[in-house]
């Protein structure tokens, strides 16, 4: 028949060939046996149980996994992916800001031209800045997400109480995060924010000059109190975009990815993933 | 589709199942999927950026970053000290003290409902009201002089809003300074007080079970909690403004 010519197969039997997943097995053999796969690859990769261990066993990356879990701890519907997408957020906004901070200088007069500089000169300097914003913002909602899943799954129950508590600082230091980075721009929405937030620290009781008790404590102002601190002064200026920068990029990293590391650390040594006994 | 239930072991099943493939594989495309979505938003969505920071023009309304307008929308019915400093210190260390203060064995690791109702209540409660209720208002209806307008509301700069709250001591005609201190006390000292009293003794079963000291705490910061409810509806019902007036704080 005529569409049975050799060299122009049909359709029907092009859609049967993907269907049954021949398709997929032939071009698997014929990427496998060629010249460039066979002198980069020593050897193939046998999927047997012992390999399937290595896999994690002996690779630095993959090695924070167990080799093996509880089927269950498989299930979207348990987990929502919260946790590791937050994970990955963080990265993602690691990896943007350190490109960030290649062109961001925290001083007064450059920082806000510096932005601009970022967007309209800077080749995919607005993408960049688009994905550590957005991912920050979205990491702010995942963590969220995933302490609600959390909750409801009663994770932080025995054994798992000292990780719930590792994760309400994770949280505290996700909004700081955002919170300090929200500055940088030092544009109008960055700076009266950070005026509207670092107020609050002026009430505190005892150590802000406008906080309760502040009278019985000696030499509160306020040139000197819990928010000058904060902001290494008594406006939000320079100084404070230095503070919030050093804050930023340094110290809550640090500190977060420290504690992060402890966070699935106590995973496995819990027992890991949560489940019903 | 059959889905396997977790409780009901699948015969057959190995209930241990290798990383590799399996979670890796699902990870992998967990992690694909979203650097697919981060690109295009940040494509799609642009970052704002306003003009330069001008310290001597201030936007109305300023408001802070859109995760702390809770925490600012409780500023309307309490003072910085509390809403700004004390509120926030309350919410972490509340966090951290959940998996101490409940200590209910049943619903570790699973969905249920049934089985902790007062516990899923309690954080719903605050996470979905408390939190994400009041800031999406402050994102959206809090306009100048932090007034609230609707969406199809013109964000008036001169909307004029009488002020006509009054405190809850003058409300009760109470006229003097000191008279309406030590009124404002007793209803705060009060409600704390029959409030505790009251839990102690519908819960008096588990006091030996559950710990007096945890209880305590429990009620505390449940109590705070709904007192925060109760002052918001005070004001916007009643226009009181304040509970208790001292010449060192208001509540
Ligand atoms: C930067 C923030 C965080 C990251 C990157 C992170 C990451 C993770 C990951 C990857 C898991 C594995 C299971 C899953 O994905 O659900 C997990 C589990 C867990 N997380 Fe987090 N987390 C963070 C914040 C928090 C917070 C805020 C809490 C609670 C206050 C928390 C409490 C827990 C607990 C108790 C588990 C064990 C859950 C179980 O065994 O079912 N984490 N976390």
């Amino acid at each position: 028949m005529a569409d049975n010519k050799p060299g122009i197969p049909s359709i029907a039997g092009l859609v049967a060939k993907i269907k049954s997943g021949e398709l997929f097995e032939e071009i698997q053999k014929q990427v496998l046996s060629s010249q460039i796969w066979t002198s980069s690859f020593r050897h193939g990769y046998a999927d047997t149980p012992r390999n399937r261990v290595l896999q994690i066993a002996s690779n630095v990356w993959l090695h924070l996994h167990p080799v093996k879990i509880q089927r269950h701890a498989l299930r979207i519907k348990f987990t929502w992916c919260m946790g590791g997408i937050t994970f990955l957020l963080f990265l993602s906004t690691v990896v943007t800001g350190v490109i960030l901070m290649f062109y961001y200088r925290p001083v007064g007069e450059y920082a806000y031209f510096d932005m601009k500089y970022l967007q309209y000169d800077v080749p995919f300097g607005m993408l960049m800045r688009n994905m550590h914003r957005w991912a920050a913002h979205a990491m702010v909602i995942t963590v969220w997400l995933h302490m609600f899943r959390v909750f409801l799954t009663g994770s932080y129950k025995p054994p798992r109480e000292f990780n719930w508590v590792i994760g309400v600082f994770l949280v505290t230091f996700t909004l700081l995060l955002s919170f300090t980075g929200y500055l940088l721009p030092w544009d109008q929405l960055a700076m009266w924010a950070v005026t509207v937030g670092t107020n609050m620290a002026r009430a505190t009781p005892f150590l802000g000059n406008e906080g309760p008790f502040q009278e019985y404590v000696f030499g509160v102002s306020a040139q000197y109190d819990a928010r000058s601190a904060l902001i290494g002064g008594s406006i939000v200026g320079p100084p404070a975009l230095l503070r919030f920068y050093v804050l930023h990029c340094i110290f809550i990293p640090l500190v977060a990815g420290a504690l992060m590391i402890v966070h699935f650390w106590r995973i496995r040594k819990d027992g890991g993933i949560s489940g019903p006994l | 589709m059959a889905i396997d239930k977790p409780k009901n072991k699948v015969e057959g099943l190995e209930e241990k199942v290798h990383v590799w493939p399996y979670l890796v594989r699902l990870e992998f495309l967990c992690a694909l999927f979203t650097i697919i979505g981060l690109t295009v938003w940040s494509i799609v969505i642009d970052a704002p950026l306003e003009e330069a920071a001008n310290p001597t023009k201030t936007p109305n309304p300023s408001k802070a970053p859109w995760y702390f307008l809770g925490l600012q929308d409780i500023l309307v019915y309490f003072d910085p000290w509390f809403a700004g400093v004390v509120a926030p210190v309350l919410i972490i260390v509340g966090l951290m003290l959940i998996p101490y203060l409940d200590i209910n064995p049943k619903g570790n690791g699973y969905y249920t409902y049934e089985e902790r109702k007062v516990a899923i209540w309690v954080y719903s409660f605050g996470f979905l009201v408390l939190w994400i209720a009041l800031i999406i208002m402050g994102v959206f209806l809090r306009g100048p002089g932090w007034n609230l307008f609707m969406p199809w509301q013109y964000w008036d700069p001169h909307k004029v809003v009488a002020l006509v709250s009054v405190d809850l001591p003058y409300a009760f005609g109470v006229r003097t300074y000191n008279m309406a201190m030590l009124f404002g006390a007793a209803v705060v000292g009060g409600y704390f007080a029959v409030g505790t009293a009251a839990y102690f003794f519908v819960e008096r079963k588990a006091i030996k079970a559950v710990g007096f000291l945890r209880m305590f705490i429990k009620i505390q910061l449940y109590l705070i909690m709904i007192g925060i409810v109760i002052k918001i509806v005070l004001r916007l019902a009643f226009n009181i403004k304040y509970i208790m007036v001292t010449p060192w704080f208001n509540i």
